[in-house]
């Protein structure tokens, strides 16, 4: 295995592939760790619509691989490999792995998060029999059926717009009485035939034995339950870090999301965080590329200074020709 | 090196069903991002598992009756067929060492 980093990078998302596109760029030998599939999130979006540049959109899945494809140009590694602790050792930090250890002196955090799951009655037990979380996956299978979509924001109506083109019915529902959507995904949701929303309201179980046949709801207001049938039932109801490894080392928020500066550090010299998974981030495609960005910059800053207080002898100086 | 087997309605019953060895099943369709992922790990499995277990990849589109026999509602799926019943049932995007992890479970 080469142990041989100058940036190591965790999570292959718009955030981890920005950085390594710039890192790679920089020419420091850079290594992206990939717990699953490069894209993260986009991945499994269907098209993008509010990413600059695209004028008629692009499916998520395409652009996570140009963008993949963009970075390894330039010389940046992939492996695929989750990362499940960090240490520091000098002036390097390990990162752990089922494969094996990964030093380096630059470390950029851009894991993302998970979604998150309703955690009530049935969920687990109808998941992939009607329970999903991945129109864009799933969607085909409800063609003519009703279902349901869990949420309130962007990726609640954006992919449950998308279920639209199957679906008989939808129905959106959201704890609270508006949305957080972005305004045109809510005009479009609003003016659609096929959709109808169910407000103040929380789903307490999803019904169904071999397959997702309704689910139990309760308003949050009056406390008074009923039942919804429908056939599918789409979760999209916010996200969590997969930081619990990084507690001791950097500052969360309660919810796990890491704290950083403006330019991404996380208090430890020169390890960064990316992307969905600071605390500050606006968990968009663009300003997650734009954080990796930064964070890219800033490690590069980091290794040039570390480089001229070791007396000028980088790693990269010791290792012509690459 | 052993590369999925494409299987459909057909012959589904002939070369899942009645197979001697275990017989893994990806269910995937041509519009599913993860499901193109998803496969290259599953072609790595075919080699490593060659002469154990039998891989192959079933397009949900062309062959809905398999699909709906098995209450597949999401993909991609992967289902893994001992003696012609499913034994195990891995729901959406895994890495490589969960999906041994599942192969190996099912092979004991």
């Amino acid at each position: 295995m080469n142990t041989d980093y100058e940036v190591l990078i965790v999570g292959g998302g718009p955030a981890g592939l920005a950085a390594g596109l710039y890192s790679a760029r920089a020419r420091r030998r850079t290594l992206l760790l990939e717990r699953g599939i490069h894209g993260g999130q986009i991945a499994t979006a269907g098209p993008v619509e509010n990413y600059p540049g695209f004028p008629d959109g692009i499916e998520g899945p395409e652009l996570a691989e140009r963008m993949l494809q963009q970075a390894i140009k330039f010389g940046m590694e992939i492996e695929y490999a989750p990362v499940s602790g960090i240490k520091l050792e000098g002036g390097l930090k390990v990162l752990s792995t089922d494969y094996g250890e990964y030093p380096a002196p630059a470390v950029i955090l851009a894991g993302g998060s998970d979604y998150i799951k309703l955690g009530v009655p049935g969920e687990a037990e109808l998941t992939g029999k009607g329970v999903s979380y991945c129109a864009t996956c799933d969607g085909a299978f409800f063609k003519d059926q009703e279902v349901a979509v869990v949420g309130g924001g962007n990726s609640a109506l954006d992919e449950g717009l998308f279920l639209t083109k199957f679906v008989s019915r939808l129905t959106v529902i959201h704890r609270r009485d508006q949305l957080r959507a972005e305004k045109i995904l809510q005009e479009r949701a609003f003016a659609h035939p096929k959709v109808r929303f169910i407000w103040d309201t929380a789903a307490e179980e999803v019904l169904g034995r071999d397959q997702v046949t309704g689910l139990r709801l309760r308003n949050l207001k009056t406390g008074l339950r009923s039942d919804l049938p429908c056939q599918g039932l789409f979760v999209y109801i916010g996200h969590r870090p997969n930081t619990v490894y990084l507690k001791d080392l950097v500052e969360l928020d309660e919810q796990g999301f890491i704290i950083t500066d403006a330019v991404m550090g996380t208090g430890v010299a020169g390890l960064y965080a990316a992307g969905d998974i600071r605390h500050d981030s606006a968990r968009q495609l663009a300003t997650a590329a734009g954080d990796g960005v930064t964070a890219a910059i800033e490690a590069e800053h980091y290794l040039t200074e570390l480089a001229a207080r070791q007396g000028g002898l980088t790693p990269k100086a010791l290792a012509p020709g690459r | 090196m052993a590369q999925p087997v494409e299987v459909g309605d057909k012959d589904f019953e002939q070369r899942v069903l009645q197979s001697a060895l275990p017989v893994l099943v990806d269910f995937w369709a041509p519009w599913c991002g993860p499901c193109r992922m998803v496969a290259p790990i599953v072609a790595e499995l075919a080699g490593e598992y060659e002469g154990r277990v039998d891989f192959t990849k079933l397009n949900v589109d062309d062959n809905p009756r398999v699909a709906a026999t098995y209450g597949i509602r999401s993909i991609p799926t992967l289902l893994i067929f001992k003696g012609g019943k499913p034994v195990r049932q891995v729901v959406g995007f895994q890495p490589k060492a969960q999906l041994k992890k599942h192969l190996e479970e099912a092979l004991v």
